[in-house]
């Protein structure tokens, strides 16, 4: 059984956004980047399916610029077997993205696409299930747990108010979410072993897929500041703002 | 111009969360209708129909719209489409489950979480975890569009609006339901909450957690939530993520007990009308939205404001 994860190079986790000046975009120049935090989740799930035997074969794909190498790199220490770049400058939206996956799927005919549920720097949460939708895949969104058995997949997702348990049939899509496992970090000769696995780098232009952007971006603005407020001595004088300045209570 | 709304429900009650996506609704067009897609759902069809501003009420039910299964929700709303502009959906973890199915059936994108609407064309949403506003004008002749309720008041009630019965779709082949498991709470659900306990990583431990953050919660008639690293940490269970990747919350009291205030959870809170934070880190970034902080040992200060509050009669 193959399995396709696609990887997105993003802000780094722990680095704040910052807003251009001139308000066309987020600061990103000279800013630390890595491998979107939920992409890294679903390497390491579909890595532990193939340490399981469920699996034999993991192959990362990442669209993005030149150095979305290091994020492949990265998922191939983490033990993917190989990985696809498909190289671009222009920053694609879901919809495209999820267009020029499907295509991969064509050629590569994975039989489950593990992937991240959301990038964190869109937040758009949609790239999976539009995958789904136009591969006509089931989907798993959300995933807590999966478990692969002869054709098909058993996934726990996570829902408004709990846990919800789909049996969907393969090929899918499966989202991962926070708690599916925590990623392991690349021992050192596995980063070496890394730099030798086999890495593909095409054009999306080769690849035949609108990918035109569909949003104009108008302008990237700061949110409005929250102004802090007043330190308090002690509950007492807590409990009595919040009912003569504030009214709750 | 008309626009279509998915309500949120659990088969049994709407939740408000409909009510604050038919406000958006309205600023797109005076034509809002509302579809109730479930099972054994005639009565939130009804309470929907009560909605100020709704035209019409379409129901249409399954055991697999019931389960909420993305595919079959999909099935009925893309055919629906011919008759819309826009659809609007509760950005839910179940709305976010197959909004984008629609999208791609429709070969349009997406505009995700939207927080305001400038004209039928231009939106604004949060993006890098709400430390970015993006303003988007769609070139799309079809819009679909999920809404981050706590931005929208939510629709009065009045409407006398009619229900009508339609098809169900196909539903899901491929895809079978097995079982779900729902937290039972007596409390407010967290995303609706007038007023939100939350408990971080200083807790400790998951037994410490419910000692301190629930009495408390109780005493206010709040909804528990959690930071991301309490929730790692196993102190509390994933549902009560307030943040980036958990639920976000805009309640009228927000009272953080022993959370720093990582950027990923102050974009999940910031919007709350009145922020308390304790903690014992005069420095903590979470003192930096708070409108009333309180610089102590949550194991000094909780006990001292369950007191406070029974003495102000809570």
């Amino acid at each position: 059984m193959k399995v396709l994860v696609p990887v997105k190079r993003v802000i780094d986790y722990n680095v704040k956004a910052r807003v251009k000046p001139d308000q066309s975009g987020v600061d990103l120049a000279n800013v630390k980047m890595s491998m979107n935090p939920f992409c890294e989740i679903a390497v390491e799930e579909a890595v532990r399916l193939k340490e399981k035997g469920a699996v034999t074969e993991v192959v990362a794909i990442s669209i993005g610029p030149v150095q979305a190498q290091e994020t492949l790199r990265t998922a191939l220490a983490m033990g993917a077997d190989r990985a696809i770049l498909l190289q671009t400058d222009q920053d694609l939206e879901p919809l495209a993205v999820a267009k020029a996956l499907a295509a991969v799927v064509a050629e590569e005919k994975p039989d489950v696409v593990v992937m991240g549920k959301q990038a964190i720097d869109g937040d758009n949460n949609a790239t999976g299930q539009m995958l789904s939708a136009i591969l006509g895949w089931p989907q798993a969104t959300f995933a807590s747990k999966i478990e692969l058995e002869a054709g098909k997949a058993k996934v726990t997702r996570e829902v408004d108010g709990g846990l919800q348990t789909l049996e969907i049939d393969l090929p899918a899509v499966i989202t991962a979410d926070l708690r599916l496992n925590e990623p392991r970090y690349a021992s050192l000769p596995n980063i070496m072993k890394a730099k030798k696995k086999p890495l593909d780098i095409k054009e999306v232009g080769s690849i035949g897929v609108d990918v035109a952007p569909r949003l104009k971006v108008l302008k990237v603005t700061e949110p409005p500041k929250r102004a802090g407020g007043v330190k308090v001595e002690n509950a007492a004088e807590l409990v009595s703002k919040l009912k003569t300045e504030a009214g709750i209570l | 111009m008309a626009v279509l709304v998915i309500a949120d429900h659990d088969n049994a009650s709407l939740k408000d969360n409909t009510h604050k996506t038919v406000t958006a609704a309205l600023k797109l067009s005076s034509d809002v209708d509302v579809l109730v897609a479930g099972a054994g759902a005639k009565g939130v069809a009804d309470a929907a129909a009560k909605i100020s501003g709704v035209r019409k009420v379409l129901l249409a039910e399954s055991d697999a719209l019931g389960h909420g299964v993305a595919e079959a929700i999909e099935a009925v709303i893309v055919p629906l489409m011919a008759g819309y502009d826009a659809v609007l959906t509760p950005a839910t973890s179940q709305g976010k489950n197959f909004s984008p199915r629609i999208a791609a059936k429709l070969d349009v994108s997406q505009i995700s979480e939207i927080i305001d609407v400038v004209d039928a064309n231009t939106f604004v949403r949060p993006i890098y975890a709400g430390n970015a506003l993006e303003t988007v004008q769609s070139g799309d002749a079809k819009k679909v569009i999920t809404v981050r309720s706590t931005a929208f008041k939510p629709a009065e009630e009045g409407g006398s609006a009619a229900v009508e019965s339609i098809g169900a779709g196909d539903g899901a082949a491929k895809t079978r339901f097995v079982d779900q498991q729902l937290v039972k709470s007596a409390r407010p659900e967290l995303a609706a909450a007038k007023i939100v306990v939350s408990g971080g990583r200083a807790m400790g431990s998951a037994e410490e957690f419910q000692r301190v953050i629930e009495p408390l919660a109780d005493k206010l008639g709040a909804a528990v939530g959690a930071s991301r690293a309490a929730v790692d940490a196993g102190y509390a269970p994933n549902d009560y993520q307030v943040g980036q990747t958990g639920k976000v919350v805009a309640p009228e009291l927000y009272v953080a007990i022993g959370i720093s205030g990582a950027i990923q959870h102050l974009a999940g809170m910031k919007d709350s009308k009145y922020i308390v934070a304790i903690n014992k880190d005069a420095d903590a970034p979470i003192f930096q939205v708070a409108d009333y902080g309180l610089v102590a040992d949550y194991k000094v200060a909780v006990p001292e404001l369950m007191d406070a509050l029974t003495a102000a009669g809570k």
